[in-house]
């Protein structure tokens, strides 16, 4: 079984679109895929997959503090304590600043205060056309989201092992920080998906970095390739100067967002638009890496 | 007056928006600041073109434990909520990664055999930009799991001076690096496009801006693109939308090579200024 | 003599779960006689410290080696600061091939934390 994740550094290349495309074209090829959506703060590969829920869980997070007013000695410890400034001068704690290191909670000299586990979010196992999905979402202005994000991906595994799915296919976040390190752990191959702008160009390198740290083999495909051709080459530069691979470049197609706003993946939407014959060249390209090895 | 820039979704412009927000401010006195608080992928820099002049190592603190005074009685791996520290056999171990510095362990050691020393997660710079705005960023190491840490003490680090317009450019997403940039705004900037991507993530960031308590308004960049439920959904939720910009190629072409959107279209400009200025006189609450 | 080893079901004839922090299963099997009982990792969905949750089970139950597909830097930090052995299964497939291997002193034994760094 291998996996596949899909990230970006920038958000909006097109990582979703790829994966989605991706989900299409597995299935058209009969290679069974478990899909997962590990963009758990903004998950939109299901605005695609028109997945049927199956099965849904309360995600608990961590928890917060909370300070019981008639054990309060008003002593002020926990506002000392505390390093995340999550306590008020009246000994309320704010459940978005707390952090939930239950320092408070120790040093308390009233046993005032306690733990309470905080649903942050909700998971879901669902069926899409192309195979069993599995996303969350994480209810905003939570933490925890690199722990959702590793719950996501470990079902996702533990079906397709389950199962004999030859291939995971992990739609990542966007950024470098803990929810992409949830989303990378594991993987055999990640596809990094850059756009040629100045922007996306910075953003790969540090992409790059990332998978390079984490020691996750990578591919580099550049979305929307004809709006800066200089941009481009920067990027085809970059990655010959560091032994990546570009598996392939996708114009800028409108039928992208057209097949989008028609909740379907572009493949699946126009098999002939130019995106999608882009795509399909990538895909046939990460599949024989999966594959074989090379 | 803080004006953070957020979306959800990633890509839909925040960073062309402040970016060019800043700079139609940069002949107001005192001249604006600007906050770049996507600290794992900040791009700002690429169009603001900052000179750093200072510099400062950021990070956490992480306990160490003296082990001559460790009885390896397991209270601090008790109260780590993290798994950060554990004792394995006759060894206390730390991971710092996973450490979110606390100080619990430290705390309730009963023989004070930990001490707290610096972790370094990532960089603080800062110096003047194009148009005389002052800059400054975070930049989180590769490997590093946590930006928070980073965004906090970026906006310590740099005190406002009285009267400056502050303009703070949000991460993409709706966990915790966006609330921690964007918590204290006095208004927030939300921009998306008109997709369904980008509706879904407008509606988890408009709730950001309902839990923190920041008024909000909506600026829809590559309008035209999708089609009309993000106007739709603004107008059941009474959110103003405050800019269209429409799609242009051209636009993405200059944006694609370094220029903001008030390089390419200066009257967009005039329109920037407008909005700071109805977000100054709270005329956009409704 | 104890040894530990991730499984993906909880039994003999079980494929091994190649991977020690979020493996499905803890298997504690003494390999001369066989007798065996399993546990659900407890870690399993942990994110960040599964490595070392699952260190701290091990020494808990009092394991001697571990056998599992890779062992992460966390992980491979808190059983060599324990001392217990780490090897990996290489071509092995299931729970009984790997006790055999073991047995016939065919694993390799791990040394240094095995590439790929784990959450």
């Amino acid at each position: 079984m291998k996996q596949l994740v899909i990230l970006s550094g920038k958000g909006g290349t097109g990582k979703t679109s790829v994966a989605a495309a991706f989900a299409h074209l597995a299935d058209a090829d009969s290679l069974r895929a478990v899909l997962a959506d590990a963009d758990v703060d903004a998950a939109n590969l299901e605005l695609v997959l028109s997945p049927r829920v199956i099965e849904e869980h309360d995600f608990v997070g961590g928890s917060v503090a909370v300070i019981d007013p008639d054990l309060c000695n008003n002593c002020d410890t926990c506002i000392q304590v505390c390093r995340f400034d999550a306590i008020s001068l009246s000994h309320h704690v704010d459940p978005i600043a707390c952090d939930g290191c239950a320092a408070c909670v120790y040093q308390c000299p009233t046993n005032a205060i306690r733990m309470e586990p905080q649903i942050a979010g909700r998971w879901f196992r669902s069926e899409t056309r192309y195979g069993p999905l599995f996303h969350a979402a994480l209810r905003p202005a939570q933490e925890n989201s690199g722990k959702l994000v590793t719950l996501v991906k470990q079902q996702a595994r533990l079906r397709a092992l389950d199962e004999n799915y030859p291939l995971v296919i992990v739609d990542g976040p966007p950024g470098i920080g803990c929810p992409v390190i949830s989303a990378v752990s594991g993987a055999d191959l990640a596809l990094i998906v850059t756009e040629p702008t100045v922007a996306g160009i910075h953003d790969l390198e540090r992409a790059l970095q990332t998978t390079a740290h984490f020691r996750v083999p990578s591919f580099v495909c550049i979305n929307k390739a004809d709006v800066y051709p200089d941009g481009a080459a920067q990027i085809e530069a970059h990655c010959r100067e560091h032994a990546i691979e570009i598996v392939g470049q996708i114009p800028f197609d409108p039928m992208v967002t057209e097949a989008m706003v028609n909740g379907a993946p572009v493949t699946a939407y126009r098999a002939d638009a130019p995106a999608s014959r882009a795509l399909r060249a990538v895909w046939e390209r990460v599949r024989a890496r999966l594959e074989n090895g090379q | 007056m803080k004006i953070a820039v957020a979306s959800g979704k990633g890509g839909t412009g925040k960073t062309t928006i402040a970016t060019s927000l800043v700079l139609s401010l940069a002949n107001v006195t005192p001249a604006p600041l600007f906050l770049d608080c996507d600290v794992e992928a900040p791009n700002a820099h690429l169009f603001l073109r900052p000179t750093f002049e200072r510099r400062q190592e950021v990070g956490i603190l992480i306990p160490r434990v003296d082990e001559s005074k460790c009885t390896y009685c397991g209270k601090c791996a008790q109260v780590c909520q993290y798994h950060a520290i554990a004792v394995l056999g006759k060894k206390t171990l730390v991971f710092a990664q996973l450490c979110h510095g606390c100080g619990s362990c430290t705390l309730v050691c009963p023989e004070r055999a930990i001490s707290e020393v610096p972790d370094v997660m990532g960089v603080l710079e800062a110096g003047p930009a194009r148009a005389g705005i002052t800059f400054a960023r975070g930049l989180l190491n590769i490997g590093e799991p946590m930006a928070v840490p980073v965004i906090r003490q970026l906006k310590k680090w740099i005190a406002p001076e009285p009267n400056q317009i502050v303009i703070l450019d949000a991460p993409p997403g709706t966990s915790c690096p966006v609330v921690e940039s964007v918590r204290g705004a006095d208004f927030l900037l939300l921009v998306t496009e008109p997709t369904p991507f980008g509706l879904h993530d407008l509606r988890l960031a408009a709730q950001i801006a309902r839990e923190l308590k920041i008024p909000a308004g909506v600026v829809v960049n590559r309008d035209g693109i999708g089609d009309a439920r993000v106007d739709a959904f603004c107008a059941a939720e009474r959110l103003p939308i405050l800019l269209r910009v429409p799609f242009d190629r051209a636009l993405a072409e200059g944006i694609a090579r370094g220029q903001t959107l008030v390089d390419i279209r200066p009257e967009y400009g005039a329109r920037f200024r407008q909005i700071v200025a109805q977000i100054a006189h709270r005329e956009v609450v409704r | 003599m104890k040894i530990l080893i991730t499984t993906v079901a909880p039994n003999l004839e079980s494929e091994v779960d190649p991977r020690f922090g979020r493996g499905a299963y803890f298997l504690i099997v003494d390999p001369a006689t066989l007798e065996w009982h399993a546990h659900p990792n407890p870690g399993v969905n942990a994110s960040g410290g599964a490595g070392i949750q699952a260190a701290q089970f091990v020494v808990e139950q009092k394991v001697d080696a571990v056998i599992s597909g890779d062992f992460g830097p966390n992980a491979f930090d808190a059983l060599n600061a324990a001392n217990i052995a780490m090897y990996l299964f290489g071509a092995t497939r299931t729970v009984r091939e790997a006790i055999e291997r073991f047995q016939a002193g065919t694993l390799e034994r791990v040394g240094a934390a095995t590439p790929q760094r784990h959450v």
